[in-house]
C-alpha cells in the first residue's frame, strides 16, 4: 500500500506512469475459471471461444469412442476369464482417450500410461499388440519407434520428461513434431512431473501435457494431491499456458487439445490441459473400489456419459442418424469379436527371447545363462516325452 | 501364564498386527504412504489402522515417494517414528536419493547427533505374475548402502517380530516384504518374539551341505532340502532374516560343519547378495570347504513378463542341480575345467 499523499501522486509524472495498469504477465497463462464446455449434459451446444471441429471429425471422434469403449469392455471381460494378468480400464474417459490421439498427427509422439490402452487402439495400433503387456508375454507389444508411441509407462510421471526430451530433439532436428504426454491427477504430485513441465518450459519444447483428472489415484482423492484451485494451474508457475476442460465433453476436449497442439507446434512452447473426468471401473480388476467411493457417486457420473452426449449432439446436428449409429455399433461388435478370438489363442513366447535384448549384443555371461536355460528346457521335454 | 493358543495367520495379517501393536505401544509411531489409509494398502497391510488410530496417525500422502521418505526424515528429526510404505519395489526408486543421501547418512554426518529411526516397508520380489516394475528384487541396492539395516522375513512369526524390532530400532530399516509370501499362513500365536537383528536361524538341520536363503527363497530352499532327501543328501537350511547386520557366526559355523554351501536368492545374481555371502563364506571357511560355494539366483535380465517368470525364478530343480555339482566325488566342476 502506498502512503504517498494524493496530491503528490497526481503531480508526479513518474507516479502517474506507474498507476497505468501493467499487464499481468501470468494472465495469458491462466486457465479458464471453469472447465471449458461446448456441449451441456444433454448434448446441446454451448457457445464457446474455442473452434468447433468439423462435423466429419466429430463423427470420427464418435466412431472411435464407441469402438474404444467396446474394446475396453472386452478387455475387462478377458481379464475376468484369466486372459490378461491385469487391466486398468478407462471406461468413462473415452472423450479424453480418443480426442487425445485425434488431436495429434501420426508422426507426432504420444506418451501413454498404463491407463491409455484405449487411446492406443484409437491411434490405430493393433489391440493384440496393445494388450501384450497386460497379457504378460512381453513388456511392450508394439513398435514404439515406428509408431512414434512410447511404451505404456507405469513408473508414474516419468514419461513427462521423456516427452520434453523428444519434443526438444525433434525441434533440434528441424521437425515440427509435437509430443503429447498423458498423465493422471495423482501422478502430478511426483517430482518428475514438475521437472518435465519445467524442462519443456525452459527449452520451449513443443509438448502438450494432458492431465486426465479422474478424481482418484487408486483410492486417494484429488484433495490429497493438491491445494491448487485446479490442476490446470500447475503450469502457470513454470511459465506455460494452461487450460481446463470438461473431460466428458468430447467436442470441448478435442477443441481445447487442437488449440494446445497448434500452440506447441507453432513455436509458443508447451501447453498444459487438465480434463475433469471420472473412471467408472475400479483402478484395475484387482482393486476394490467400494472401499473408497460410493455407488451413488459412480451412478452420478454414469449420467454424464461422453458418448451419449456426443451422439445426442451429432444427431441433432444431422451428422448422425439411426443407420450411422447402427453401423458404428456393428463395427465395434466385429472389432470386439475379432479381438476375443485372437486373444483366446494361447500366444507362443520364445523363452530364449529373455536373453536377446538386454544389450545390443548379449554379454558372455548372458550367453552362458541362455545355454543353461536351453539345457534345462531340453532335459524337461526329454522327461516329458 | 495362560496356555498358548495358536491360530492360522497369514504373513499379511502378522505384519498388520505388528503395526497395530507398535502404534498402541508408542504414540510416536505414525504410518503413511500411498493408499495406506482408507484402502488399507494395496496388499491390506495397513488395513484398519486409520479406523483404529485416526487420520493423525495413519494417512495417505500426495503421490510422491521422494516426498514420503523426505517427509519421514523431517518427522523423525522432530522426534516421531515414521513407518512408511512404498507401494511396490520399483516404485521406491524415486525415493532413492532421500534413502541413500539422507536416511542412510544422517547419523554418520552428524557424529551421532541425529539418528533417523524410520522404517521403509517395501513389498518386493516376484512370483506373483506381476507386470513390469512390480517384481524387482532390490535388496542389493539397500544392503550396499552403509547406514541402512536391511531386513526380510521368510516366515509369519518373523514378519511380526522383525517388524516390531524395526520400528523400535534407533537406525533406519528397509523392511523388505516378500509379496509371494503375503498370503501364506502358519500356525502362530501373536505377539511373538523371535531372535533379534543380526541373528540367522537354522530352519532345518542337516549334515551334508548348507543352503543359505532369505525372504522369498526360504520356502524354495526348504522344499529343495526335502526333495534332496530322496537323492540321499541331508541339507541344512539357514534363513538369514536380516541381510544387514549379517550373521557371519551362524553361517560360518554351519558351513564349517557341512563343508559345502549353496546360496539361493531370487534376485539377479550378478553383484548381488549371494556374491557377498559366497565371498564371506570362502574367507572364513576355506579349509573346511570341499567344493566352491555356489549361487542359485535369478537370471541377469530385467524381471521377465508373467508368462516367462517361471524361467527366471530359482526353483527346486536349480537348487538340486547346484547341490549335485558340489563335487561329491572330489572331482572339479566339469563346467569350469579348461578343454
Ligand atoms: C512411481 C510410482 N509410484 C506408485 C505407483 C503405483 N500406482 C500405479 S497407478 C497409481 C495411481 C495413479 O493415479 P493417477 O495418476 O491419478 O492415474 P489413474 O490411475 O487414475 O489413471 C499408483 C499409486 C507407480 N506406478 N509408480
Ligand atoms: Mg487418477
Amino acid at each position: 500500500m502506498t502512503t504517498t499523499p494524493r496530491a503528490v501522486r497526481r503531480a508526479s509524472p513518474r507516479a502517474r506512469r506507474t498507476t497505468a495498469p501493467q499487464p499481468d504477465p501470468a494472465a495469458p497463462l491462466l486457465p479458464s475459471r471453469d472447465p471449458v464446455r461446448m456441449l451441456d449434459e444433454s448434448g446441446k451446444r454451448i457457445p464457446s471461444e474455442y473452434a468447433e471441429p468439423p462435423g466429419e471429425t466429430l463423427r470420427e471422434l464418435y466412431r472411435r469412442m464407441v469402438i474404444g469403449r467396446r474394446f475396453d469392455v472386452q478387455a475387462t471381460a478377458l481379464t475376468k476369464q484369466g486372459r490378461l494378468a491385469v487391466y486398468p480400464s478407462s471406461r468413462g474417459q473415452e472423450a479424453c482417450q480418443v480426442a487425445g490421439v485425434m488431436a495429434v498427427r501420426p508422426d507426432d509422439w504420444v506418451f501413454p500410461t498404463y491407463r491409455e490402452s484405449m487411446a492406443l487402439v484409437s491411434r490405430g495400433i493393433d489391440p493384440v499388440e496393445v494388450l501384450t503387456l497386460l497379457r504378460g508375454d512381453w513388456h511392450c507389444g508394439y513398435d514404439p519407434a515406428a509408431l512414434h508411441t512410447a511404451p505404456q509407462c507405469t513408473p508414474l510421471a516419468t514419461q513427462t520428461i521423456h516427452a520434453a526430451g523428444v519434443a526438444y530433439g525433434e525441434a533440434y532436428q528441424g521437425r515440427d513434431t509435437v509430443a503429447l504426454a498423458f498423465i493422471g491427477d495423482g501422478a502430478t504430485s511426483e517430482g518428475d512431473f514438475h521437472e518435465g513441465v519445467n524442462f519443456a518450459a525452459v527449452f520451449r519444447a513443443p509438448v502438450v501435457f494432458f492431465v486426465q483428472n479422474n478424481r482418484y489415484a487408486i483410492s486417494v482423492p484429488l484433495s490429497r494431491q493438491t491445494a491448487a484451485p485446479s490442476l490446470a494451474y500447475k503450469g502457470v508457475g513454470y511459465g506455460i499456458a494452461c487450460e481446463q476442460v470438461d473431460g466428458n465433453d468430447p467436442v470441448a476436449v478435442l477443441a481445447v487439445l487442437n488449440r494446445a497442439v497448434e500452440h506447441a507446434r507453432s513455436g509458443n512452447g508447451p501447453f498444459l490441459v487438465e480434463a475433469h473426468t471420472y473412471r467408472l471401473e475400479p483402478h484395475t480388476n484387482a482393486d476394490d473400489a467400494s472401499r473408497y467411493r460410493t455407488m451413488d457417486e459412480v451412478e452420478a457420473w454414469l449420467g454424464r456419459d461422453p458418448i451419449a452426449r456426443l451422439e445426442a449432439y451429432l444427431r441433432g446436428a444431422g451428422v448422425l442418424d439411426d443407420a450411422a449409429v447402427e453401423a458404428v455399433r456393428a463395427e465395434a461388435e466385429a472389432y470386439a469379436a475379432d479381438l476375443r478370438e485372437r486373444m483366446n489363442a494361447e500366444p507362443t513366447v520364445d523363452p530364449m527371447s529373455l536373453f536377446d535384448h538386454v544389450y545390443a549384443t548379449p554379454t558372455p555371461q548372458l550367453l552362458e545363462q541362455r545355454e543353461q536355460v536351453r539345457a534345462e528346457l531340453a532335459a524337461e521335454s526329454e522327461v516329458e516325452s | 501364564m495362560s496356555a498358548v493358543t495358536t491360530t492360522s495367520v497369514s504373513m499379511a495379517k502378522a505384519l498388520n498386527a505388528a503395526l497395530r501393536d507398535a502404534m498402541a505401544a508408542d504414540e510416536r509411531v505414525v504410518v503413511f504412504g500411498e493408499d495406506v489409509g482408507q484402502l488399507g494398502g494395496v496388499f491390506r497391510i495397513t488395513d484398519g489402522l486409520l479406523a483404529t488410530y485416526g487420520e493423525q496417525r495413519c494417512f495417505d500422502t500426495p503421490l510422491a515417494e521422494a516426498g514420503i521418505v523426505g517427509f519421514a526424515v523431517g518427522m523423525a528429526m522432530s522426534g516421531l517414528r515414521p513407518v512408511v510404505e512404498m507401494q511396490f519395489d520399483a516404485f521406491a526408486y524415486p525415493a532413492f536419493e532421500q534413502i541413500t543421501s539422507h536416511v542412510a547418512k544422517l547419523r554418520n554426518r552428524t557424529r551421532g547427533a541425529l539418528g533417523v529411526p524410520i522404517v521403509i516397508r517395501v513389498p518386493y520380489a516376484g512370483g506373483i505374475g506381476g507386470v513390469e516394475h512390480h517384481c524387482d528384487s532390490s535388496e542389493a541396492y539397500y544392503a550396499h548402502t552403509p547406514g541402512l539395516k536391511v531386513v526380510t522375513p521368510g516366515c509369519v512369526e518373523d514378519a511380526y517380530s522383525l517388524l516390531r524390532e524395526a520400528i523400535d530400532d534407533p537406525d533406519p530399516v528397509v523392511f523388505l516384504e516378500p509379496k509371494k509370501l503375503y498370503f501364506t499362513s502358519a500356525e502362530a500365536s501373536l505377539p511373538v518374539t523371535t531372535p533379534g537383528f543380526g541373528r540367522a536361524v537354522v530352519r532345518r538341520p542337516g549334515r551334508d551341505a548348507t543352503l543359505i536363503a532369505y525372504g522369498p527363497s526360504v520356502p524354495v530352499a526348504l522344499e529343495a532340502a526335502e526333495a534332496a532327501r530322496d537323492e540321499g543328501w541331508d541339507l541344512e537350511v539357514i534363513d538369514l532374516r536380516t541381510l544387514v547386520p549379517f550373521d557371519d557366526e551362524t553361517v560360518t559355523a554351519s558351513v564349517r560343519r557341512t563343508g559345502r554351501c549353496v546360496v539361493v536368492q531370487e534376485a539377479q545374481g550378478f553383484a548381488g547378495m549371494g556374491a557377498e555371502i559366497a565371498a564371506r563364506v570362502q574367507e572364513r571357511c576355506f579349509h573346511s570347504l570341499h567344493a566352491p560355494v555356489l549361487r542359485v539366483a535369478g537370471l541377469d535380465i530385467p524381471y521377465p513378463p508373467p508368462k516367462l517368470e517361471h524361467l527366471h525364478l530359482p526353483g527346486v530343480d536349480r537348487v538340486l542341480d547346484a547341490v549335485a555339482r558340489l563335487q561329491w566325488d572330489d572331482q572339479p566342476d566339469p563346467r569350469w575345467v579348461a578343454a
